[in-house]
């Protein structure tokens, strides 16, 4: 845990110029988000008209669950000259991926918040809230907290823990440390990957999935390509996993630390409820 | 084969080129800015600065689209006289800017500034990491290659680097602290042109200038060179001070190209192999046209990326390749035919 907690206190201090920005009195009034998981915060935290632009990816359902929230918005395809002839207000970032057009951006005088990649549900807290002051919308990001924590909280408890592997392309896995295996944790399953102690993202090798022996699979990533997902099951040794149950949860539902995370545990809790009824 | 074009002419063409593919440059872009407006902005007042008010149009025209311009045009010469610098001195028609080791140590640098995350907390280690990799590369391959001044040691120096630095990437890549990291350090190994500012001309262009200088004063050694390294010293060149000119030019300009784009490929390779006939094989000449050709090549991919498609920030790095490859491959089969 003590690694999650860095994380947040780095995003707290992070926040500051932000809160500082909001007790200025003004609340931004053309706010272009430039990252699908800001994006999806940002509409539910926005006044009406309050934001000018979301990013291309906030319309795809493969990594937005919120596209009909974000068609009544225009797209940015997030390049500077793009996002400057908006004469936004504020620009909402992620902390990766567009480190350029945030440095040419501030040097253009546009104030950017960015919001590092959550890895614990703390973090999803955090991120609403330093969206939500950024926003001068403090108090409804209080309430989106408030909601998703009290839904999180109504996930009922497991009978007996069943223990699960994440699967994604490659046999890559998640352990403990990442936002997906707070998402498994909390559905009331064991993460094998965290058992035999994996921190962060790493492979998970045949072996250690064979004899690790898992409740159930969940396979992540893996868009529109059922084959290449089941590929990974067409080892030899893998048929002593045939009849282990699948679960796939899509990816759009936990690559970002936003409120809809819970329901991605739901669907676990779900696959969980099923499994120890059928035995 | 000899496409002789007198050499004047050769050079005229080429900067005209230049000229015409940079002011295109500046009129690429999402904003949709007609011909007038644009170029009265790009010298109107109220562009610097940037914060608040201002001509909105001047700025785009003076802080984003000019920096990007500009670079392109700085870091394709670059990449075009190293290359054929290089070619020239090693002798080697496979020779290119990276042979040396420069652009994976410098990407290392920049990499390494990602992976720890101080590239997200102070503004310019990126580019100031990446040539520091830059410097010890130099240091490193003059150190292995030894002081006689041979072209195989170098190759082989370079070689070993190159593969060394490669490899430690990798381990950034697999040990990075989570999926958006190894996705901001994989496009940026991509390189890529897109959102540069003036400071990034500003870091590069004394690295860049003094690397051409460099570059610039070995075109008699070259021709020397090329009847051979015995004759060459025999005609007083000094074989360990080119070479050193060659290395440190090339890792100046190349490094400094790497620190603010990323890695890019195929423009130092290919561009050398297409003037060559024009300018009779003589090393000397091939430099400032190659120059010239690199930066050409360099600014109409960038344009290509734009117009192609401008919502995807299509990675240069992968475009230059894209179009370098086939081209190689049909270098390579003609001299094949011409020596059948």
């Amino acid at each position: 845990m003590r690694l999650v907690t860095g994380l947040i206190a780095g995003t707290v201090a992070l926040a500051a110029p932000a809160v500082a920005q909001a007790a200025d009195g003004a609340a931004p009034r053309r706010v272009v988000s430039l990252n699908v998981c800001t994006d999806q915060i940002a509409l539910m935290l926005a006044a009406p008209g309050q934001i000018e632009a979301v990013s291309r990816f906030a319309v795809d359902p493969k990594a937005s669950v919120m596209v009909e929230e974000a068609r009544a918005y225009p797209t940015t395809a997030g390049g500077a000259e793009d996002v400057f002839l908006r004469r936004p207000d504020l620009v909402l970032a992620g902390s990766y991926t567009a480190r350029a057009t945030v440095d040419i951006l501030r040097r253009l005088g546009i104030p950017v918040v960015e919001i590092a990649p959550a890895s614990g549900f703390g973090d999803i807290a955090a991120s609403i809230r330093e969206i939500g002051a950024a926003l001068g919308a403090a108090d409804r990001a209080e309430e989106v907290i408030a909601r998703f924590e009290a839904r999180l909280a109504r996930v009922p408890a497991a009978e007996r823990t069943l223990r699960v592997a994440l699967y994604g392309a490659n046999g890559y896995t998640e352990g403990a440390g990442t936002l997906s295996h707070e998402v498994v944790t909390a559905a009331g399953f064991s993460n094998i990957a965290a058992e035999i102690g994996i921190v962060g993202i790493a492979r998970l090798s045949l072996e250690q999935l064979i004899l690790a022996d898992p409740d159930l699979i969940v396979i992540g990533l893996d868009y529109d390509s059922p084959a290449r997902a089941q590929e990974i099951f067409s080892h030899p040794a893998l048929a002593a996993l045939a009849d282990v149950p699948k679960a796939r949860i899509a990816p759009a539902h936990w690559v970002c630390g936003t409120p809809h995370i819970v329901e991605a545990v739901e669907g676990l809790v779900e696959a969980r409820d099923a499994i120890l009824e059928g035995r | 084969m000899n496409l002789r074009v007198p050499y004047p002419v050769l050079i005229a063409a080429l900067a005209v080129t230049v000229a015409l593919l940079f002011g295109l440059s500046l009129l690429t872009g999402s904003a949709e800015l007609g011909l007038g407006e644009s170029l009265s902005a790009l010298f109107a007042d109220g562009g610097s600065g940037g914060s608040g008010g201002g001509n909105v149009v001047a700025i785009v025209m003076q802080e984003i689209r000019l920096p990007r311009a500009l670079l392109a045009l700085m870091i394709g010469a670059s990449l075009g006289l190293s290359g054929a610098a290089l070619q020239g001195y090693l002798r080697n028609p496979l020779a290119e800017p990276g042979l040396i080791g420069v652009t994976a140590t410098a990407s290392l640098g920049a990499v390494l500034a990602i992976y720890t995350g101080i590239s997200a907390a102070v503004p310019l280690a990126l580019p100031a990491m990446a040539l520091a990799g830059a410097g010890l590369a130099v240091l490193l391959v003059q150190l292995l290659a030894g002081g006689r001044g041979g072209a195989l040691t170098l190759i082989l120096a370079g070689v070993a680097l190159t593969s060394l630095a490669g490899a430690m990437t990798s381990l950034a890549l697999n040990l990075a602290p989570n999926p958006f990291a190894s996705l901001e350090i994989v496009f940026w190994l991509l390189g890529s042109l897109a959102d540069r500012s003036m400071i990034h001309v500003q870091i590069a262009a004394p690295f860049i200038l003094a690397g051409w200088l460099m570059l610039a004063t070995l075109g008699r050694g070259l021709d020397a060179l090329a009847l051979g390294e015995e004759t060459a010293a025999s005609l007083g060149v000094r074989l360990p001070l080119l070479r050193l000119l060659a290395v440190v030019g090339t890792a100046s300009c190349v490094g400094a190209s790497t620190a603010v784009a990323g890695a890019i490929g195929f423009v130092g390779l290919v561009v050398p192999h297409l003037l060559r006939p024009f300018v009779g094989h003589r090393p000397s000449r091939l430099l400032l046209a190659s120059a010239l050709g690199g930066a050409a090549m360099l600014l109409l991919a960038d344009i290509a990326a734009r117009v192609l498609a401008p919502d995807e920030d299509l990675k240069l790095g992968v475009l230059t390749a894209l179009v370098g490859a086939p081209f190689f491959l049909w270098l390579v089969v003609r001299t094949r035919r011409r020596l059948a």
